[in-house]
């Protein structure tokens, strides 16, 4: 099999100016003088091979240069140098719904939609009922597509561009908005797509996304190729490289945080079980040190922590009267949250820490998100989800695995 | 999903897999040839015309009168016109209405397909941004949208053709095509060009007003060729001159193919050449019209790889 999409020493260069200069008057009154702008790389000899019918992640963390590259594959931009060769048909769930007219009406727009994606007017006629099915908007096909609600604009732009059969389909993290309802649907299409042998290529801050339905992950840091490899790898890489990132931004507090005049959280560290190894495997032991500055006395104050998953939802949280405990906080000291056991499954989860009087009314500090622990999994272990759980199987039917098949 | 769903993907698989292997490979680099561009344009024909039924769809949707908005605008321009000039004025050009349209709706063809083309890629600055599509098609959509228009109000003109007791030569009825053909190469070209400019320059548009405007008055459609050429002529300069202006041998061969040769305070009106006189003019306009096609879809391609980043 071929490859579906190859990018071959693509660099990408824009021109940032402080404002832009888009009237003749100011070019005239510019001419002669150096320009202001300078040059920014959004991408540097970016290479890899897409072949046809995988499933490839485009890691980074915002600004890394993900979504340009997105475009690039795309045609919507144009290289600076290097060149892309794709083979197929693609669709693109870039913006959904992107080219709708409002003064049209669904109908029309599906056809207007669909023949920009470089369909024609009798493909369309075949799959009208499919994507106005898809879209659950039957009673409402023409009306004008104004009228329509936001979650309606989307379900027929993801409809339409969906139905288009692609062969290459290119998304744009737009899994992360809509309803969960709505996003599980994506998320089903995408695994059917991935079944018929669509090449899949899609930008994603969430590792867990990319570990979920990524046959190859490329990570990005700054316009850089840092790693094209199995997503397992590509995940660890991208995590080790945020962590040494975040390592550099800690130092600078922000000053807007709320609250803190009678007892301040000043540092939060996690303590992983290594030093030199920036996460924790499945049932390890984990230490959340909390530094605090305490203006005056206080005599039963409550220190809380959560652990999130990636949609937000509280995974864990104890605080220290829970643990049986009243804090007496004076001056500064150290709160450290020793957790045994780890019995979490790989994934990024973000830690909120939270400082309170016993009795509520006020929120002394809080400090949401700032820190993330990260759990890898065990070499074998193949268990998908939030908590990780001990299971053996029972059974005469049941024959030992070769590791290799597991694989 | 249930089982049946899958063996529906897989159904369609196989027919997606039928058009891959005839799919081409698309290569994006930092530049590509206008031969490329061309074939890329061609099969994205439906698309433009989508496109252009957009455009009219959009603009008669809520009116009740709809295409008939389009007939009234070259009506109301034959009532004031031939008050101003032939009752206040006294320019005794016979059959004035068919004068003025035969010329004025080549140049409205013109003036207005430059004026949607301009803003047509600023315009659609969310699509431009978010799916590939040669575009190209945008301004060539104003173009076309255009076209329909000055269809519509040739009905106009085929009517007070119709009613007026004029002579019509059909010998020269023929010319009509090839005049149509270099002015649409000739509106194109500027199109495709005014487009592109205007994405990193706005202020395109205001100064394609301002040349339109000139330009119209350059252009003989409400006075007579016979006028300016008398003046060059009284100062022994070529009455060649005139025809720098690729609009005047459009315009000109317009008004012979439709309204035909007339005397005016005694003169011929239009050019007293023959057919072929008409038509070699014709040919170094379109020639100039291909080149200029040419070198804007050049520049085009040039400044399209910024424009996702400029809008």
């Amino acid at each position: 099999m071929g490859n579906a999409i190859e990018v071959d020493a693509v660099s990408k260069k824009f021109r940032l100016s402080n404002d832009r200069t888009n009237s003749l008057k100011e070019r005239a009154i510019r001419i002669g003088r150096r320009s202001p702008r300078t040059d920014f790389w959004a991408l540097r000899d970016i290479a890899f091979d897409v072949p046809q019918g995988s499933t490839i992640g485009l890691l980074g963390h915002n600004g890394s240069g993900k979504s340009t590259l997105l475009k690039l594959i795309g045609g919507i931009l144009r290289p600076t140098s290097g060149e892309i060769r794709r083979t197929g048909r693609l669709a693109s769930l870039l913006e959904l719904g992107a080219g709708f007219h409002p003064d049209l009406t669904g109908r029309e727009n599906i056809y207007l939609n669909a023949s920009i994606l470089g369909l024609s007017k009798r493909d369309v006629d075949l799959r009208f009922d499919d994507i106005v099915a898809f879209a659950e908007l039957e009673k409402f096909i023409d009306q004008q597509v104004k009228h329509y609600s936001s979650g309606m604009y989307v379900r027929l732009g993801f409809s339409v561009a969906t139905n288009v059969d692609p062969e290459i389909l290119l998304i744009d993290e737009v899994l992360a908005v809509g309803d969960e309802n709505f996003q599980r649907k994506c998320l089903d299409r995408i695994k059917q797509f991935q079944r018929s042998g669509v090449t899949i290529a899609f930008v994603t801050h969430s590792p867990d996304l990319v570990r979920q339905i990524c046959d190859m992950a490329v990570v990005l840091d700054e316009g850089r190729q840092v790693i094209h490899t199995e997503p397992k790898l590509a995940v660890r890489a991208f995590r080790e490289h945020l962590l040494e990132r975040a390592g550099l931004i800690a130092d600078q507090a922000d000053p807007d945080r709320p609250h803190g005049e009678v007892v301040r959280i000043t540092g939060v560290t996690i303590e992983y079980p290594e030093a030199g190894r920036p996460y924790v495997r499945n049932g390890e032991p984990v230490t959340i040190r909390v530094a605090y500055d305490a203006k005056e006395r206080v005599e039963d104050a409550v220190l809380a922590f959560a652990l999130h998953a990636n949609d937000g939802h509280v995974v864990f949280g104890q605080n220290s009267w829970g643990l049986g405990k009243r804090l007496v906080l004076d001056g500064s000291g150290e709160v450290a949250f020793k957790m045994e056991a780890v019995r979490l499954l790989e994934g990024t989860y973000p830690l909120t820490i939270n400082v309170h009087p016993r009795l509520g009314g006020e929120m002394w500090d809080s400090r949401e998100q700032e820190e993330h622990l990260d759990v890898l999994n065990e070499e074998g272990n193949f268990a998908w989800g939030v908590a990780d759980v001990p299971v053996t199987l029972v059974s005469d039917a049941a024959r030992e695995a070769h590791e290799v098949d597991r694989r | 999903m249930t089982a049946m769903g899958d063996g529906e993907m897989a159904g369609r698989y196989c027919s997606s897999v039928v058009t891959a292997a005839a799919a081409p490979t698309n290569v994006i680099a930092p530049r590509r040839s206008v031969y490329r561009h061309m074939v890329e344009l061609w099969s994205y024909r439906e698309l433009l015309g989508n496109l252009i039924r957009k455009e009219l769809k959009v603009k008669y949707k809520k009116s009740s009168l709809g295409f008939l908005w389009s007939l009234l605008n070259p009506a109301m321009y034959i009532v004031v016109f031939t008050i101003v000039f032939q009752v206040v004025l006294k320019a005794n050009v016979p059959y004035f209405p068919i004068f003025l349209l035969s010329g004025l709706l080549a140049w409205t063809l013109f003036a207005t397909s430059l004026g949607g083309a301009t803003g047509s890629i600023t315009g659609n600055h969310t699509l431009v941004n978010k799916v590939y599509f040669p575009r190209e098609i945008l301004p060539l959509a104003a173009v076309g949208a255009n076209c329909v228009h000055f269809v519509l109000q040739g009905i106009v003109l085929i009517g007070a053709i119709a009613l007026s007791p004029v002579d019509f030569d059909l010998r020269w009825l023929w010319l009509v095509i090839p005049t149509m053909l270099v002015l649409l190469i000739f509106a194109s070209a500027l199109a495709i060009f005014l487009s592109a400019v205007n994405v990193y320059a706005r202020d395109t548009q205001h100064i394609l007003e301002l040349a339109l405007l000139a330009w119209q008055w350059l252009t003989p459609m409400i006075y007579a060729w016979r006028l300016p050429a008398d003046k060059l002529k009284e100062h022994g300069i070529t009455t060649s001159l005139l025809l720098l202006n690729p609009m005047v041998t459009i315009v000109v061969t317009m008004q012979r193919a439709l309204y035909g040769q007339h005397l005016q305070d005694g003169k011929q009106m239009l050019p007293t050449g023959g057919q072929w006189w008409y038509l070699r003019n014709l040919g170094i306009t379109g020639a100039g019209a291909v080149i200029l096609f040419i070198l804007a879809m050049r520049l085009f391609s040039r400044l399209e790889g910024n424009f996702a980043e400029e809008l």
